[in-house]
């Protein structure tokens, strides 16, 4: 049995660690706050954005245009969001478990847009090769940057250094539901069947739908990327509240079982005392 | 409030908030084809934008939304809109913006010296400049400072 003094350090030392646990659950827990509102307020555009996109393309099917043509040869580019802190649980590695379990991406023919120092350090550590770093982004996305990061990338598609884009990030459901996912954002597939198809039927294109295209597509890109930016910042401060809520509790847990050992401990070294001067006394008289 | 034929649904939406919701009876926006006014059950089309003023004529803002600026005597609204779309059906317009400003959170100053580079920048002429994004940052500036001056 450990002696009273270890399982008292030991309890100290907890109890630390819980006050820790507890302040960062505070501090994610009024950050999710505002990255939630945040969240909702770019929904509008992007449900809007996904909406034209989809008219756009169900009326134009014989276009070719190069951001809609399915091309091959090059790489495959893809933008992981992960963050830049961590404690938040499997935030992180569920993000990079969609890389390194998807056999689409091998690790000679993908070209990773990292945004985020954990996704970068763990899939460096795997042997991928990431292009570009702008981890200083999720500090607090604005659209500018996700405007910045897509100008690259499709100037890069442009050129047929890459042929396919895919975006992973974790998806913010609610508050306790963030899932993973992997999309593909060039070239476009928008998934046709709109609510309000009749509404579009005779839709007419100012100047002419390739320019229309031209114009709205890198939009998209970059209204898809910022929502991602965005439910990535909500979902990391999700996962890390959830977190740093288990370990709190776990700590807990932890303390009592300590106090019970502690107590234990003490009264057992009474026992043991109280018997030694019984046994003197007696041994004496 | 005019009758209903006479005024249609209007949306101008930006990245990060609600910029408009409400309804009008015509709305001004300039595209990459010029100028264009736009009245209840016109043809659905989309056009392109390029930086200039919205106009919205007869505007009604909707509860959901708040709005700093106050609808003017004339009974408009305008707002400067920088690069976007406009979906435009019969009985609704919305405007996909980039960015959007109404005249009241418009920096005067910084707008001036905004302009004030981008047309240094377009002088010098030198090779690396991207003339493209010198003449669209002029655009903006100028269409800052225009709706800035309207307000006045």
């Amino acid at each position: 049995m450990a002696s009273m003094r270890d399982i008292k350090r030991r309890r100290t030392s907890i109890t630390s660690t819980q006050q820790i646990t507890k302040a960062m659950k505070l501090v994610a827990t009024v950050k999710l706050q505002k990255a939630k509102n945040h969240a909702e307020s770019v929904t509008p555009y992007f449900d809007n954005m996904y909406n034209t996109v989809s008219s756009l393309l169900a009326m134009t099917k014989n276009i070719n245009h190069p951001y809609l043509k399915v091309k091959s040869g090059g790489k495959k580019a893809v933008v992981v969001i992960t963050s830049n802190r961590g404690l938040a649980g499997g935030y992180n590695s569920n993000v990079v478990k969609l890389i390194t379990g998807d056999s689409r991406f091998s690790k000679e023919n993908t070209d990773l847009y990292c945004i985020g120092h954990k996704g970068i350090e763990a899939l460096t550590h795997r042997g991928y090769n990431i292009t570009d770093d702008d981890s200083e982004v999720m500090e607090a996305p604005v659209y500018g940057d996700a405007t910045r990061i897509t100008r690259i990338l499709l100037s890069r598609y442009a050129a047929g250094e890459i042929s396919e884009l895919y975006l992973c990030y974790t998806h913010f459901k609610n508050t306790v539901v963030h899932e993973p996912r992997c999309i593909k954002v060039l070239p476009v597939d928008v998934k046709k069947g709109r609510k309000k198809d009749d509404d579009n039927a005779l839709m007419n294109f100012e100047p002419n739908p390739e320019e229309v295209i031209d114009m709205i597509i890198p939009k998209y890109v970059s209204s898809l990327l910022y929502g991602a930016l965005i439910e990535a910042v909500a979902s990391e401060n999700g996962a890390r509240m959830q977190a740093m809520d288990s370990a709190t509790s776990n700590a807990e847990e932890m303390i009592n079982d300590l106090t019970l050992k502690y107590n234990r401990a003490r009264q057992g070294s009474i026992t043991q005392e109280l018997t030694e001067i019984i046994a003197g006394a007696e041994a004496i008289s | 409030m005019a009758e209903a034929a006479n005024v249609f649904e209007i949306q101008i939406i930006t990245p990060d908030r609600v910029f408009f919701l409400g309804s009008g009876s015509m709305i001004e926006m300039t595209t990459t084809e010029g100028e264009i006014g736009c009245y209840p059950m016109h043809v659905p089309t989309t056009v392109v934008l390029t930086p200039g003023i919205v106009t919205i004529h007869d505007a009604k803002i909707s509860d959901t939304v708040e709005i700093p600026e106050a609808i003017r005597p004339d009974g408009s609204l305008i707002a400067a809109v920088h690069t976007g779309f406009a979906e435009i059906l019969n009985d609704k317009v919305t405007i996909m913006a980039e960015v959007a400003e109404w005249p009241c959170e418009i920096d005067k100053v910084r707008a001036e010296a905004a302009a004030k580079r981008a047309q240094e920048r377009l002088d010098a002429k030198q090779e690396k400049t991207d003339l493209m994004r010198a003449e669209q940052a002029l655009k903006k500036a100028l269409v800052r400072e225009e709706i800035a001056a309207m307000e006045a």
